[in-house]
C-alpha cells in the first residue's frame, strides 16, 4: 500500500480508538460537588468570556479560585476562549495540532522504511496515558505535547528558532512542560558553545534568546502592565503552598512517605528546597553530559532522563505528569478506576502492548545493539528496547507486565482490607515509583556512557 | 525467537485483536431498541414455555424470528442470570442496568469469534501467505474487507444486532462449498434459515445449484448435461438433511399445531412496502418519482389536488401511490423473481462451479434487496459480505465491489442519528472505504484502473451530501417543516449507485456466460 494512504489508516485508527473512549463515562460525570475536569474546563470558559483578563488569576466575588481556578499559563486561558463548547472540543485540538506533530515526527525523524514509521506513528497513537487522560478526562495535554513533539522536530531538522518557539509556546500552555526545558536549554547552549562563543555561536545564543524572550512576552502580555498580575499568575501556577504531593502518585515522595511520615514532619519550606535541591541533582549529570555532546540522540535520551528525574523528585507533582516521560501507565490505574474508565484503560492497554510489540518487533532485527541503539520515539515507554536478546531484560519486561497486570485486576476487583483502606493505590504507586526510577538509571547510564566513537545507530536494514 | 514472536502476531490475530478491541469500546455508545428486543427475548425463553414464545405479547416487540434464534436465546439466558436477573423478567420492559448493557454487548462481540473462524478458512481458500510482505496479498485484503466490515460494525456493535455470527455461518457455507462439502454447506445453510429467514433471499441460489451441481453428477466441460446423471442418492440425502433441520425447528410448533401463528409472526405482511427510513431501492426511486409527477401533475394542472402526504413519519405505514400504480406484496414478489430468474438460469445451464453460485448468491440477495417488499437497509450486508470474496479475485468485481459497498454503507449512516456518535461513525465510514480502496487497488496495481470516472465522480458526490444532509440542512428553515428530506436523498442517490452496481453485476456475469460458451 502506498505510504499516504497507510499514514491516513493510521491517523483515522488513532483518532477512533480516541474518540471511542470519550464516548465512556467520562471524568466526574454527575459527581457533585466538583464534577472533574469537564467542570473545569466549562468553568474556564465561562470565566474568560465573561471576566476581564486581570481578574482572571485572582480570588474575586465573580471568580472562586478555589472551584477549579485557573492554574495554568496563559496560552490555556487563550484557548478557553476561543474554544466554543462542545464535546468535539479535544478531537478538534487533536486534529489540528497532536496529530500533524506526531505524523510529522515520524516522517521526518524516525529512520527506516516508510512501514516503520507508520508503525511507529500508530504505537504513539494508540498510546493510552495521553488518551485516556485527554479523552477520559477532557484535558488538552495533547496540545501541550504536541507542540513539544514541534520543538523537538524543529531542533531534529536543524531550525533551531522555529524549535525553540515551538517549545516556548507549550511551556506557556502547561506549566508541566517545565520538565523538557532543560534538555532544550542544554541542547541549544551546547551547540552554541560548539559554533564557538565569540562569532557565530553566540551571534545564534542571542537570536534563540531574543525569540523565545519575544514569544513569552506575547504571551503573557495582557499580565505585564502589573507586576502584583505577574506574581499572582506564578502563584497559581506553582501552589507551593500545597505541600509536597497530593493524593497517590508515583514518585519518590509518596513512596518515601509510605516508610517516613515526611509530609507532616518537615516544614513547607524545607520540602520545597529538599525537592529542588534532589531534582537538580538527579538532572544534572544528564544535562552536562547533553551540554558536552549536542546531539540529537543525546537530546532525546536527556528528554526522557530529565522528566524522570522531575516526576520523582518534584514538589506537587501529579499523577498525569507521567504523560511526559510516558512509562507504564498502569500508574494512573488508581485515578482512572475512580472515574469508572476500567474499560478503555484495559483495551487501551492490551492493543498498546500488543501492536507494540508486533509491530515494533516484527520490523526490527533484534540485536544486543538494539538495547542501546534503537531508534524511537523518546515518547515511545521505554520498556520497549527490551526486546532484545538480552535475557535479564526480557524476564523483567514479563515480570513488570505481570505484575503490572496482577494488581490491575487486584484494584479492579478485590476488596482491600479494612484497615489499610489504600493499600491498593499506595502498592501500584511504590511499584510504579520504583520501576521509574529503575528507568531513570538505566537511561542515565545510557546516555552517560555513550562513547565519541559509537557506531552509528542511524544505519538502516 | 523472531519467528516464534511473528506467528503468535501474526497479521490475521493483529487484525482480528484489533476490530475486537474497537468493538469493546463500543459498548458504551448508543443503543437502538433492538437492544430492548433481544432483552425481551432473552426473557420470554427464559422465563415462558415453549408454547407461549409465539404468543407472547407483553412487550411490543415480539418474537419475530425463526425458532433456532429462540433456542439461541434461550441458552444466552442461562449465562444472563450471572449477570443480571432483572433483565429476565419480561415485565421489565426498556431494562438496562449496566450489568445488562454488558453482558449482550459480550454476547454479539464472543459470537463474533464465529465470523472469525469462518474469515479465517475464507482466507485459506483464497490463497497462502508465505511472504512477510503481507499487505498487499489477496488473504490479508479478504480479511480486512470482512473482519473490519463497516455495515457490521455499526450494525451489530452500536445499533445492536447479532449479525455477525449469522454471516459467519454464510461465509463457512460457502467455503465448504467450495471446498466440495456440499452436504456441510446445505446443512449450515439449512440452519442459517431456521436462525433469520431473511436468508430466504438467497434460497433460489442455494436450490437451483445444489440440484445442478450436487445431485447431477455430470463430467462434461461445457456444462450440458443428462438427467440420467442425476443421482437419487445424493438427492434423497440432501432432502431428508434439509428436511430434518426444519424438523427439528419446527416440529415443535407443528407438533403444537402453533404454525400459523409462527408464520404470521415470521411474515407480517401487514407493514408497509418501505421501512419508516427507505432503504435505497427500487421503490424508493419509484416512490420519489411518483412524488415528482404527482407536483408535476397539479402544476400543469393534469391532477386536480395535490394528494396528501401519505408516504412520512410513523413505523408501519401504508403506502398509497397518486399517480403510479400502487405496489402489492404479491408485485413486489413477481418482480424479485423476474429480477433474479436470468441468474438463476446461468446457474443452471451454465454452473461455474462455486464461484458462479457465490455470484449468483451476490444477484439473489441485490436482486430480493433491490424488488423486496418491506426492505431493510441492513439487508444490503447480504450482498456486500459474500461479494468479498469474488472482488479479491477479479479486477472488475473489485470495482464493482467499491461502488457497491461504498454506497450500501454511506446509506447505513443514518442508523445513528445521535450526536455523539457521529465522529464515530464518520471516522468508521472513512477507515473502511480508504482501506477498501488502498487495498484493492494494491492488489490489482498491474491491472488497471478499478473504477471509471463517472464511477469516481458519483462516489465523491457522497462527500457533500453527507456535509449537506448532517450539518448544513439542520440549520436552515426546511429542517422544521420538511425534516426527511436529508433522509430521501440519501436514500435516493445511493439507491443509484446499487442498482448501478446490480446491472453491472449482471452484466458481467451474462459476458462471463458467452465467453464461456465461445470457448467450447
Amino acid at each position: 500500500m502506498e505510504g499516504w494512504s497507510l499514514v491516513s489508516l493510521c491517523v483515522l485508527l488513532g483518532l477512533t480508538a480516541r474518540w471511542a473512549v470519550s464516548l465512556n463515562p467520562y471524568s466526574g460525570a454527575g459527581k457533585a460537588p466538583l464534577f472533574g475536569d469537564y467542570e473545569a474546563q466549562r468553568h474556564w470558559q465561562e470565566v474568560t468570556c465573561n471576566l476581564p483578563v486581570h481578574q482572571w488569576y485572582f480570588n474575586t466575588t465573580d471568580n472562586d479560585l478555589d472551584y477549579w481556578g485557573l492554574d495554568y499559563p496563559p496560552l490555556t486561558a487563550y484557548h478557553s476562549l476561543l474554544c466554543g463548547h462542545g464535546d468535539h472540543d479535544v478531537l478538534i485540538a487533536d486534529i489540528f495540532i497532536y496529530i500533524p506533530a506526531v505524523v510529522s515526527y515520524c516522517l521526518y525523524l524516525v529512520n527506516g522504511s516508510v512501514k516503520k514509521k507508520v508503525a511507529t506513528m500508530l504505537c504513539i497513537l494508540l498510546y493510552p496515558g495521553l488518551t485516556l487522560i485527554d479523552y477520559g478526562h477532557f484535558q488538552y495535554n495533547g496540545v501541550s505535547l504536541g507542540l513539544t513533539l514541534l520543538g523537538v522536530l524543529g531542533l531534529g531538522l536543524g531550525r533551531d528558532l522555529l524549535g525553540s518557539v515551538a517549545f516556548t509556546l507549550a511551556l506557556n500552555y502547561k506549566q508541566m512542560e517545565l520538565y523538557h526545558s532543560l534538555p532544550f536549554f542544554c541542547y541549544l547552549l551546547g551547540k552554541c558553545a560548539k559554533q564557538g562563543l565569540t562569532g557565530r555561536g553566540l551571534m545564534q545564543l542571542l537570536k534563540i534568546s531574543v525569540t523565545v524572550l519575544v514569544t513569552f512576552a506575547l504571551c503573557w502580555l495582557p499580565f505585564l502592565s502589573d507586576p502584583g498580575q505577574l506574581l499572582q499568575v506564578v502563584h497559581r501556577l506553582f501552589p507551593v503552598a500545597r505541600g509536597l504531593f497530593e493524593d497517590k502518585v508515583a514518585n519518590a515522595w509518596c513512596s518515601l512517605n509510605v516508610l517516613i511520615k515526611i509530609k507532616t514532619l518537615l516544614s513547607t519550606e524545607t520540602q520545597l528546597s529538599l525537592s529542588l535541591v534532589l531534582t537538580l541533582l538527579a538532572v544534572l549529570p544528564s544535562s552536562i553530559k547533553l551540554f558536552t555532546r549536542p546531539t540529537l540522540w543525546q537530546f532525546k535520551l536527556a528528554l526522557v532522563n530529565s522528566s524522570l528525574a522531575f516526576f520523582l523528585f518534584s514538589f506537587q507533582v501529579h499523577e498525569k505528569s507521567i504523560l511526559l516521560p510516558e512509562h507504564l501507565f498502569c500508574s494512573m490505574l488508581p485515578l482512572l478506576l475512580k472515574d469508572g474508565l476500567l474499560l478503555p484503560y484495559v483495551v487501551t492497554s492490551v492493543a498498546f502492548v500488543y501492536y507494540s510489540v508486533y509491530l515494533l518487533s516484527a520490523l526490527e532485527r533484534s540485536t544486543d545493539e538494539q538495547l542501546r541503539l534503537q531508534p524511537l520515539h523518546t515518547l515511545i515507554p521505554p520498556c520497549l528496547p527490551s526486546l532484545s536478546f538480552s535475557c535479564i531484560l526480557k524476564w523483567k519486561f514479563a515480570f513488570s507486565l505481570v505484575a503490572m497486570g496482577g494488581l490491575s485486576f487486584a484494584s479492579a476487583v478485590m476488596e482491600p482490607p479494612a484497615r489499610l483502606p489504600d493499600l491498593f493505590p499506595v502498592l501500584v504507586s511504590v511499584f510504579s515509583f520504583l520501576q521509574f526510577l529503575g528507568l531513570l538509571l538505566y537511561f542515565n547510564l545510557v546516555q552517560l556512557t555513550e562513547a565519541a566513537g559509537k557506531k552509528n545507530n542511524k544505519k538502516t536494514k | 525467537m523472531a519467528a516464534s514472536m511473528t506467528r503468535w502476531f501474526g497479521w490475521f490475530p493483529a487484525l482480528t485483536l484489533g476490530v475486537t478491541l474497537i468493538k469493546c469500546l463500543l459498548i458504551n455508545t448508543y443503543r437502538s431498541t433492538d437492544f430492548e428486543v433481544h432483552r425481551n427475548w432473552l426473557a420470554i425463553t427464559h422465563t415462558l414455555p415453549v408454547s407461549d414464545w409465539y404468543f407472547e405479547e407483553t412487550s411490543e416487540w415480539t418474537l419475530d424470528y425463526p425458532p433456532f434464534f429462540a433456542w439461541f436465546e434461550f441458552c444466552l439466558s442461562h449465562l444472563a442470570k450471572y449477570f443480571d436477573k432483572e433483565m429476565l423478567v419480561v415485565q421489565n420492559l426498556n431494562y438496562a442496568s449496566p450489568a445488562t448493557i454488558l453482558f449482550q454487548r459480550l454476547s454479539v462481540i464472543l459470537t463474533d469469534l464465529l465470523l472469525v473462524y469462518a474469515v479465517k478458512e475464507c482466507c485459506n481458500i483464497i490463497g497462502t501467505c508465505k511472504s512477510k510482505e503481507f499487505l498487499g496479498i489477496r488473504p490479508f485484503v479478504l480479511a480486512v474487507l470482512l473482519l473490519w466490515n463497516f455495515g457490521l460494525l455499526i450494525t451489530d456493535h452500536i445499533h445492536f444486532q447479532y449479525n455477525g455470527f449469522l454471516f459467519g455461518i454464510l461465509l463457512l457455507s460457502i467455503v465448504r462449498h467450495f471446498q466440495n462439502r456440499h452436504l456441510e454447506g446445505a446443512l449450515l445453510f439449512a440452519v442459517l434459515l431456521n436462525l433469520k429467514h431473511i436468508y430466504l433471499y438467497i434460497a433460489p441460489a442455494y436450490g437451483i445449484f445444489l440440484l445442478r451441481s450436487y445431485c447431477i453428477i455430470s463430467n462434461s466441460s461445457d456444462g450440458s448435461f443428462c438427467w440420467r446423471s442425476f443421482s437419487t442418492v445424493r438427492f434423497t440425502l440432501l432432502g431428508s438433511l434439509v428436511l430434518s433441520v426444519f424438523a427439528l425447528s419446527f416440529g415443535p410448533f407443528i407438533a403444537l399445531g402453533q404454525m400459523p401463528q409462527v408464520l404470521s409472526r415470521l411474515f407480517p405482511f401487514k407493514r408497509g412496502l418501505c421501512h419508516a427510513y427507505w432503504a435505497p431501492n427500487m421503490w424508493a426511486l419509484y416512490n420519489v418519482v411518483d412524488k415528482a409527477l404527482s407536483v408535476l401533475g397539479v402544476k400543469f394542472q393534469l391532477l386536480k389536488t395535490l394528494p396528501k402526504a401519505s408516504m412520512t413519519g410513523g413505523l408501519v405505514q401504508e403506502f398509497y401511490h397518486s399517480v403510479l400504480p400502487s405496489v402489492t406484496p404479491l408485485a413486489t414478489l413477481i418482480c424479485t423473481l423476474i429480477s433474479i430468474l436470468p441468474s438463476l438460469w446461468i446457474l443452471w445451464w451454465r454452473p461455474n462451479g462455486a464461484q458462479g453460485f457465490l455470484r449468483c448468491i451476490t444477484i439473489c440477495a441485490l436482486g430480493s434487496f433491490l424488488f423486496g417488499w418491506h426492505v431493510h437497509e441492513k439487508a444490503v450486508l447480504m450482498s456486500i459480505l459474500p461479494f468479498s470474496l469474488l472482488a479479491v479475485k477479479s479486477r472488475e468485481d473489485a470495482g464493482i465491489f467499491l461502488m457497491l459497498s461504498t454506497s450500501g454503507h454511506f446509506s447505513l449512516l443514518p442508523l445513528l442519528f445521535t450526536a455523539p456518535e457521529l465522529p464515530i461513525k464518520v471516522l468508521l465510514m472513512l477507515l473502511y472505504t480508504l482501506s477498501s480502496f488502498a487495498a484493492l487497488k494494491t492488489l490489482f496495481s498491474r491491472e488497471g484502473p478499478l473504477l471509471r470516472s463517472m464511477e469516481q465522480l458519483y462516489l465523491m458526490g457522497l462527500i457533500p451530501l453527507e456535509v449537506v444532509c448532517e450539518w448544513v440542512y439542520p440549520l436552515t428553515a426546511w429542517q422544521q417543516t420538511l425534516p426527511f428530506i436529508p433522509l430521501m436523498m440519501t436514500s435516493v442517490y445511493c439507491a443509484l449507485g446499487i442498482t448501478y452496481s446490480f446491472i453491472r453485476l449482471y452484466i458481467l456475469a451474462l459476458r462471463t456466460k458467452l465467453d464461456r460458451e465461445k470457448s467450447h
